[in-house]
């Protein structure tokens, strides 16, 4: 358990300075996160070109891995389809959570997230964003880390 | 159930490294390093002699209490009863009538809430409660409160984490009918002024529930001295076993308050139509209760009172000035809770460093401290934060523990830059 593994260059950059950072108005997608067991909150909004994510930002107040991830996130998706950013929620999840899942090439950025497997405690940081953007293609709302609302928008993992 | 007749506790000084070997879970490492635990807040560790004195009960005694005639349920029964009055004298209160034994301090809570609060209020009447208080003193009042359409009002606190006194004199009105107030506050380790509480409720009649999950490790708690109608706490804080706690109730007040859980050995006769319920305080303790874990709480109030309550406090006091000035002197650390008396709890954030992150790394340098918003969202929302670290010290802590918190925090700003 190294925290450098965790606390890596990219992350402690994107937490510094968020990329993608306010919220759009009008949206054509939004929800929100929250995990109560730290008190994390932020709300993920989208707009949309057909089925295509156009212009995405987040805002809210978080730990550095949640920030991180949130502001990774908004990078990776733009520009793709809710198909393309339900899969590529399934290999960023299995690479903050399975050991042996090997650092995908093509996560690019997103690959700097792969320390935080080494700390399950924090799992919840850095997936919170991918349910709330789930959440917000689905029907939008509010989704929590804890309760039934997690299991639902995990299940499309 | 004797405790280690241990007399570490001296006038001359405190033997903190003796204290240590009574207790085997801080002999062990974290992540490869000596463990720094600063968590007991949240939950104390246990000596020896608790850790023993459960496995006693379980390897010799245990059998169903208050039932057979047979040998084992006998002895059982004298444990368990032995264990209550242990807690009657370690209150000072006047009967074991008085002393109910529950799963811990929100169970405490929930019982008054359900039996004397749901019988007597009702639309008008108020529960005044401050703005320090843990859940556990808030939601079981917001269900009374949903449940009979009384109101809850809520004194608030000032910047240093007091409570302001004036507003909670000028809340307290001929509409109050409970006050319900922490002892110590546990995420900002408030020491709330309680018998000035309770004279100003006592003055209107009013009746007061003492949560003091926070205070009993560390004061000395006399509940006739302190006139407390209801006081609350936990075992597992004041180093027993978890699963088992403490409603001390004055004996009039019990007396006239209906059950809240139905079943066996609550009542003394049963039929289809109609049940006479048993005497105080088994009326308030349906089923079999935690046996083994009251008998841990007498075998940790023992080991409390023969290192001294007194001596224990001065201690962990020498140990926050300590950490007052250790975590003082770090740029960019701010605590939370700054009131003029204080338990040994330090909360903090740190500029640029989201609590959360401080634990990890404080985890990764085997320093245990609770991050978040410590069953407290209401304090966290006056401060206008997500969440904090909170140390906390017990009588088994040290200064050099302190200095590797302070060297931790230290280590987090590195990684931050």
């Amino acid at each position: 358990m190294e925290l450098k593994d965790l606390y890596r260059d990219v992350i402690l950059d994107h937490n510094r300075q968020p990329r993608n950072f306010g919220r759009l108005d009008p949206a054509d997608a939004l929800a929100d996160g929250h995990n109560p067991l730290c008190g994390d909150r932020l709300t993920v909004s989208v707009r949309l070109a057909g089925d295509t994510i156009a212009d995405i930002r987040f805002e809210g107040k978080g730990c550095a891995i949640s920030t991180a991830s949130a502001s990774l996130m908004t990078e990776a998706v733009k520009g793709r389809n809710r198909e393309a950013v339900h899969e590529l929620f399934g290999r960023v999840h299995a690479l903050l959570t399975r050991q042996e899942a090997p650092a995908d090439e093509s996560l690019g950025k997103l690959a700097a997230l792969s320390g935080v497997r080494e700390f399950p405690s924090r799992v919840k940081c850095a997936s919170l964003c991918w349910h709330t953007l789930n959440a917000a293609l689905d029907q939008g709302g509010t989704i929590s880390t804890e309760g039934g609302n997690e299991s639902s928008s995990a299940g499309a993992t | 159930m004797s405790a280690t007749p241990l007399r570490a506790a001296t006038g001359s000084g405190y033997d903190v490294e003796r204290v240590r070997r009574d207790f085997p879970i801080l002999s062990r490492t974290v992540h490869g390093k000596p463990l720094v635990y600063l968590d007991s807040a949240a939950s104390s560790q246990r000596p020896l002699a608790v850790i023993r004195a459960v496995d006693d009960y379980e390897s010799h005694t245990h059998a169903n209490v208050h039932r057979g005639v047979h040998a084992l349920s006998q002895e059982a029964t004298a444990a368990y009863e032995g264990s209550r009055e242990r807690v009657r004298r370690f209150l000072n209160a006047r009967s074991t009538r008085e002393i109910i034994f529950t799963r811990g301090t929100t169970e405490s809570i929930n019982l008054v809430a359900q039996s004397f609060g749901r019988a007597r209020l009702g639309p008008g009447d108020e529960i005044l409660i401050t703005a320090l208080e843990h859940h556990a003193n808030i939601v079981p009042w917001q269900l009374v409160r949903d449940a009979t359409g009384c109101s809850l009002v809520v004194a608030p606190i000032d910047r240093s984490g007091e409570l302001i006194m004036e507003e909670f004199h000028r809340l307290l009105t001929p509409r109050t009918r409970l006050v319900a107030v922490a002892h110590v506050s546990n995420a900002l380790g408030t020491i709330l002024p309680v018998a000035q509480i309770i004279a100003a409720a006592h003055a209107r009649r009013v009746p007061v529930l003492i949560d003091g999950a926070q205070a009993v490790p560390h004061t000395r708690v006399d509940v006739q001295g302190l006139g407390a109608d209801f006081y609350a706490f936990s075992g597992h804080k004041v180093y027993g076993p978890t699963g088992i706690g403490v409603l001390y109730g004055r004996e009039e007040l019990l007396a006239s308050m209906p059950p809240w859980q139905g079943g066996g050995d609550m009542i003394l006769n049963v039929t289809f139509e109609r049940t006479t319920y048993n005497e105080l305080p088994y009326k308030f303790e349906a089923g079999t209760p935690n046996m083994s874990g009251a008998v841990g709480l007498a075998a940790a109030i023992d080991y409390l009172e023969a290192l001294g309550i007194e001596a224990i406090a001065a201690h962990e006091h020498t140990l926050l000035e300590a950490a007052s000035a250790a975590l003082g002197s770090i740029p960019g650390l701010t605590l939370i809770g700054t009131a003029r008396h204080k338990a040994s709890v330090m909360s903090f954030v740190m500029q640029g460093i989201h609590p959360h992150d401080l634990g990890t790394i404080l985890d990764a340098e085997g320093v245990a401290v609770r991050t978040g918003h410590h069953c407290a969202q209401p304090v966290m929302d006056f401060f206008g934060i997500p969440a904090t670290a909170r140390a906390s010290f017990a009588c088994y802590n040290t200064l050099a523990e302190v200095q590797q918190l302070a060297a931790a925090l230290r280590r987090a700003q590195e990684v931050f830059g």
